[in-house]
């Protein structure tokens, strides 16, 4: 009796929890407005320590600090461009979880949608080919058909006879 | 024509082979952040001296006035980061035997056991700045410690180690880019 309270309690408490916050509460600007440009900002921004990580979720020391100067420059009236650029040309596109529009990046960009097209013709080809050939067998069975099937009946209209 | 589109499918994984081939290679380091600051002017930043340390502080004015008699290193580090530690004799050495001038940025470390740990190892800086906040390692981009930047005589990073300089590739490395700096460095003064 006691240990079914025990799991529907841990039960419990996995469904009521919800995932860690990195961001620590004496982060978190007074302005609700700003607080939010934040952590839009910090979302898009990767930790340089852990770096699948954005810098949002990361609880390393550097992903503090980021954080703590996003908020800053935004307090001092930075747009969230102008944040992104700071970060940018101190870390690098790297910080970025979205890769700019650029000719080092082009590759990056193009190659998938490249790599479908090249996918969506080879399968267009082949079910092209295969549409006609099947046309194409349909119709020389039709034709096959009609002279088979008239063959046994006349065979068999014939061969009594002989 | 037809033949050709036959070799279309060769094509393709012949240079998807070749990618995957060059994934493969285990000189490649995924995890490596190239770094902006290199062929850059040093970024702006002004710390003081460690607290309690006759060292004075570094600025990054300091970098720039660089008289090209021999190229700067700039050595991010701090007492509770162990690799720091093992880096601390070839970087000692390196100040000893090849004429470079080592400058520290002593980060987010307190000045008590700074100064603890430069009294038991040595201390190879000319000059260390204390970088309480961590403000001045996010100018410098770096993403732990210890990094370590070679500057050249104008003012210019040509190098970035990100790491202990340990061992003989970190230490060539190191080698070529400070050739580099005293090369840069005398066309410019």
């Amino acid at each position: 009796m006691i240990g079914r309270f025990v799991i529907t309690l841990v039960i419990l408490a996995a469904l009521v929890s919800q995932p860690a916050f990195a961001v620590e509460p004496d982060e978190l600007l007074a302005d609700p407005v700003l607080e939010q440009r934040a952590r839009v900002i910090s979302k898009q921004v990767r930790c340089v320590v852990c770096q699948n990580q954005d810098i949002d979720s990361s609880n390393a020391g550097v992903a503090r600090d980021l954080r703590l100067l996003v908020r800053e420059r935004l307090v001092a009236g930075d747009t969230d461009q102008q944040v992104m650029d700071f970060l940018v040309a101190r870390y690098g596109d790297y910080v970025l979880f979205n890769p700019p529009w650029k000719p080092s990046t082009y590759i990056l960009w193009v190659a998938p949608i490249v790599i479908l097209g090249l996918g969506g013709i080879a399968t267009a080809a082949v079910l092209i080919q295969n549409a006609r050939r099947y046309r194409k067998s349909r119709k020389q069975e039709a034709e096959h058909g009609a002279s088979e099937e008239q063959k046994p009946e006349s065979h068999s209209l014939t061969e009594p006879q002989a | 024509m037809k033949r050709l589109f036959a070799l279309f499918p060769i094509t393709i994984a012949g240079i998807l082979g070749a990618f995957l081939l060059w994934g493969l290679n285990p000189d490649r380091d995924p995890n490596e952040i190239p770094s902006v600051l290199i062929s850059q002017p040093v970024p702006g930043f002004d710390l003081p001296p460690v607290d309690g340390l006759d060292t004075d502080g570094l600025s990054s004015t300091d970098l720039v006035k660089n008289d090209g008699s021999a190229p700067i290193v700039v050595n991010v580090f701090a007492s509770w980061c162990v690799p720091c530690r093992a880096e601390h004799a070839v970087l000692t050495r390196m100040v000893r035997d090849e004429g470079i001038r080592l400058m520290g940025i002593n980060y987010k470390d307190k000045p008590k056991d700074a100064r603890k740990w430069l009294d038991d190892l040595g201390n190879p800086y000319e000059r260390i700045g204390s970088d309480l906040d961590g403000r001045a390692g996010i100018e410098w981009g770096i993403s732990g410690v210890p990094e370590t930047f070679v500057i050249d005589g104008a003012g210019k990073v040509v190098f970035r180690f990100v790491g202990p300089v340990l061992g003989d590739e970190a230490i060539s490395r190191m080698r070529t880019a400070l050739d580099q700096a005293r090369a840069s460095g005398g066309e410019a003064s």
